[in-house]
Formats: structure tokens, C-alpha cells, sequence
């Protein structure tokens, strides 16, 4: 059974020519595949559609063997997938690193003190202890991004969606990010312009041309 | 959580970065006596209550440990807001003559009125600066939720503390490419332009970045409710402070009666 199942996917804006026409792909659990395709292809709208942030017109998503139909299908696939947004500053909005990687589980129903725990537990994995207690905003570009990924890892997905993780990374934290990436068994998403870090994280994919997607 | 943010570990910035003495009491507490403070003062009117109660202010400024110079500077800048009317307050007052400029006549009355005024604004302003002022503004958002304050209205705040900066650097950015491409403002239309063109752009990118910022804490299981780790203690020290602070109202209040009276 794959854990990402989209069937014949059809998605226009409003007003514009459509985006997306046909377009079919799985992720089989363990599997790392790689999304590529020109800018403004659609990519981040697929991802989109995917987590159940925009609609579309036709055609069908299903996570881990459910139909995703209407929101609350996908409040529970949500918890199971981790996303990774592009611009760090749109995932870290708590004031404090231990606040905001202490948010998914809290969302999950778990108490303050387990939600701490998972915290410190995740925190350490990543060797970020350090940040714990910093104030999110003045984080260095390198750090937000490592402190997103804990963000979700938070959670314990079963597959993880990254957009872009690579943006505007210096070569030490772009082998950090490498080096724990590559450590993780969750299944794995990617879309990256870095020919270099698809190679070593996820060779084979999925290419978006023409509004469909074609397996490489 | 909020600890952190006051305690020695974390960079601070601003007012709060000056770690007062009276950051160690507790916040809900802090929030709760200003604003008793806030009405008790306001709504004395003798000028010699009122002195004392700028005296106590003055006394809790010595106490919090604040650099007094630098607060009294802030409060001083506040005063620059009400300075035109209260100047211009005794000669709209009607009442004894004072003296007459220019053939208005100044009155006694307006002149005990902004006296009163000024006393009044800075005792308050003082209290606000010195107890809530030197509060981390995460620390106050987590303790007026504490205090019940609506949960929409703390979560507002903070998305502001923390969005603020991006939205600030975000300016800074588009000015900085403004100013490399040889934008000089003046007083012309396409300086007005420009800067419509600047702000209409920021408006549209604080409006897609809630969005994606919705979207990011969708993805994160967000269901509307935003659970705050923050657990505020209530210690000995807390009481102490309120009780002589209560006091020393008590005390003011029955002051301005017994002169009323006489």
C-alpha cells in the first residue's frame, strides 16, 4: 500500500490556465523520491494539494490507504506527513525554539510535560540543544532551517515533505542537513533546484512537465 | 517558558534587556497592581496626594533597579504628547486671572487643573514603565492569558511580537533595493508613488505570509487553539509586594478623603 497515493489530479487558480492535468504519483513507505520541474511548474501547488491546503478540481488523493475528500480527512493525514515550508519564517512563528517544536505535539493531544520531553528528546537527536531556548526570529538562516525540521520530526511523521531545504544554506549546515536526512528511515519527499543533493538523498523521482508528472 | 526569555541566558533587547530587579515577581501580579495603581491615581485630584503619589512612583523606579536617567528620559518623552494642551489649558479654563497674554487671560483653576494632569499622566506612566515595562513582551502576552485576558487578543500579540521584525527586515529590504536602483524621495508624484508601490507591496506580502504561516500550522496540526507552555508562580515575595503596594494605595486613598473632608 503506498502512503501517497494521487490519482489524475486536475488543479487550476481561478481565472488562470490550469496547473496541474492528469498528474499521478505514489510514495511507497521507505521510499525517497525527488520532485523536480522548471519554476512556477507547479510543484509547491502539488505539495499543496497534497496536505489538503488546496483542492482540486478533479482526481483523488489518498494517504496511508484512506481517501482524503473533505478537512477532516486530512487533519489526520497531517499528522502522519511532516512538511517542511520553503522560508523557514513561515513555520516558526513561537516565540522561543522549545515553544515552537512543542507545538505539534501539543496539537496532538499530548501533556506539557510529554510535549517537553519530546522537546529536549528531538532537540538532542539533532544536536540543537543548544538553540533550545533562543528566541526564534534571531536564529541564523542555517539554524531556522535545522529548527524547522525538528519542528516536525517533532510530530514522528511516517513521511516527510521537503521544499526546498537546501535555500540559501551555508556548506557546513548543508552538510549537516545532508548528513541528518540521510540518517532518517521516514519516506521522503523532495523538491530541490540542487542536482548535487537530489543525487545523494533522492536520485529517482518524479519530473513535472507539461502538467503531468513522469517518473525519471 | 517565559524564563528564558528574562533570565541571564537570553539576549535581550530594549527596555526589558535592562534586567530589573523587579522581573523576578511575578508578571500577573505586576499586571494586576499597575493596574490598580493606574485607577487609584487617576482618580485622586488633591495636588498634594498627587505629589505622593509621584513620590511612590519615583520609589518603586529606585526600587525596580531600573538606570533611573534613562526612565525618567522615556517619561519625559511621553510628556511631550500632552505638553501643548496642558499649556494651553489655563487660558481655556475660566476662573481667577492669572495673568492675561496678548489679551487671553490665564486662570488659576486651568493652572491647578494641568498641574493635576501632568501629575497624574507621570505617576502612571512611571508605575507602567517601571512594573509592566520591564516585562518581556512574550512574558506579558503568556501572563495576560494567564489572567484571562480573550485567547485571540494574547494571540495577536503575539504574532506580532514575533512578526514584526520579519515584516520590519522586509522594509528594509525593499527600501535598501529602492535605494541602489537611485530612488531619492522628494516632493513629487513618483516619490508618492514609490511609496505607495512599498507599502501596497508589504500589505500583499503580510497578507500571503499569514497565509502560508495558516497553512504551515495546518500542516503542524493546528485546529484553532494555540496551547501555551507557561506555568506562572505566586511566591511569598509576590504577596509581600502586593500587600505594601495595596497599602500604600490605601494609604493615598485615605489621604485624598481626609483632605476632601477638611
Amino acid at each position: 500500500m503506498p502512503l501517497l497515493d494521487l490519482q489524475d489530479i486536475h488543479f487550476g487558480y481561478p481565472g488562470l490556465d490550469p496547473v496541474l492535468e492528469g498528474a499521478s504519483m505514489q510514495l511507497q513507505p521507505g521510499e525517497r523520491l525527488s520532485l523536480i520541474g522548471p519554476n512556477g511548474a507547479g510543484k509547491s501547488t502539488l505539495l499543496k494539494i497534497i496536505m489538503g491546503l488546496l483542492t482540486p478540481t478533479s482526481g483523488r488523493v489518498t494517504a496511508f490507504g484512506k481517501p482524503c475528500l473533505a478537512e477532516a480527512d486530512f487533519h489526520d493525514m497531517r499528522r502522519r506527513v511532516g512538511f517542511v515550508f520553503q522560508d523557514a519564517d513561515d513555520q516558526l512563528f513561537c516565540p522561543t525554539v522549545a515553544e515552537d517544536v512543542a507545538f505539534g505535539p501539543l496539537n496532538l493531544g499530548k501533556s506539557k510535560a510529554e510535549a517537553l520531553a519530546i522537546v529536549d528528546r528531538v532537540l538532542s537527536r539533532l544536536d540543537l540543544t543548544h538553540l533550545r531556548d533562543r528566541v526564534t526570529h534571531k536564529l541564523s538562516g542555517g539554524e531556522k532551517r535545522l529548527v524547522t525540521l525538528a519542528t516536525v520530526l517533532a510530530m514522528d511523521p511516517e513521511v516527510l515533505i521537503l521544499d526546498e531545504p537546501t535555500n540559501a544554506l551555508d556548506p557546513d549546515n548543508y552538510a549537516r542537513l545532508t548528513e541528518i536526512l540521510t540518517g532518517l528511515d521516514q519516506a521522503i519527499l523532495l523538491v530541490s533546484h540542487d542536482p548535487e543533493f537530489r543525487a545523494k538523498l533522492a536520485p529517482n523521482g518524479y519530473r513535472l512537465v507539461g502538467r503531468r508528472l513522469e517518473r525519471t | 517558558m517565559t524564563y528564558v526569555l528574562t533570565g541571564d541566558s537570553a539576549p535581550l533587547s530594549g527596555f526589558a534587556g535592562m534586567r530589573a530587579k523587579v522581573t523576578t515577581l511575578d508578571p500577573r501580579m505586576r499586571i494586576v497592581m499597575t493596574a490598580l495603581y493606574a485607577v487609584v491615581v487617576v482618580s485622586l485630584s488633591n495636588l498634594w496626594v498627587l505629589t505622593s503619589a509621584l513620590g511612590l512612583s519615583l520609589s518603586l523606579l529606585a526600587l525596580s533597579g531600573l538606570p533611573p536617567r534613562e526612565t525618567l528620559k522615556r517619561m519625559a518623552m511621553m510628556d511631550s504628547f500632552i505638553i501643548f494642551m496642558l499649556l494651553l489649558l489655563p487660558f481655556t479654563m475660566p476662573g481667577d486671572a492669572m495673568f492675561s497674554l496678548w489679551g487671553l487671560e490665564a486662570s488659576w483653576q486651568g493652572l491647578w487643573r494641568a498641574v493635576e494632569i501632568a501629575l497624574t499622566a507621570n505617576a502612571v506612566i512611571l508605575a507602567v514603565m517601571t512594573l509592566v515595562g520591564t516585562m518581556e513582551p512574550v512574558t506579558m502576552g503568556h501572563a495576560l492569558f494567564a489572567l484571562k485576558t480573550p485567547e485571540r487578543l494574547v494571540h495577536l500579540m503575539m504574532f506580532t511580537i514575533r512578526y514584526i521584525d520579519v515584516l520590519r527586515e522586509e522594509y528594509q529590504r525593499l527600501r535598501t533595493s529602492m535605494k541602489l536602483r537611485g530612488f531619492r524621495p522628494g516632493t513629487n508624484w513618483h516619490t508618492y508613488r514609490s511609496y505607495g508601490y512599498l507599502i501596497g507591496m508589504m500589505l500583499v506580502r503580510a497578507i500571503e505570509r499569514s497565509e502560508r504561516i495558516l497553512a504551515a500550522m495546518k500542516c503542524r496540526g493546528f485546529s484553532g487553539r494555540i496551547i501555551l507552555l507557561e506555568a506562572f508562580q505566586l511566591r511569598r515575595a509576590d504577596l509581600l509586594f502586593a500587600f505594601i503596594l495595596g497599602a500604600a494605595l490605601a494609604t493615598l486613598i485615605w489621604a485624598e478623603v481626609h483632605y476632601a473632608a477638611t
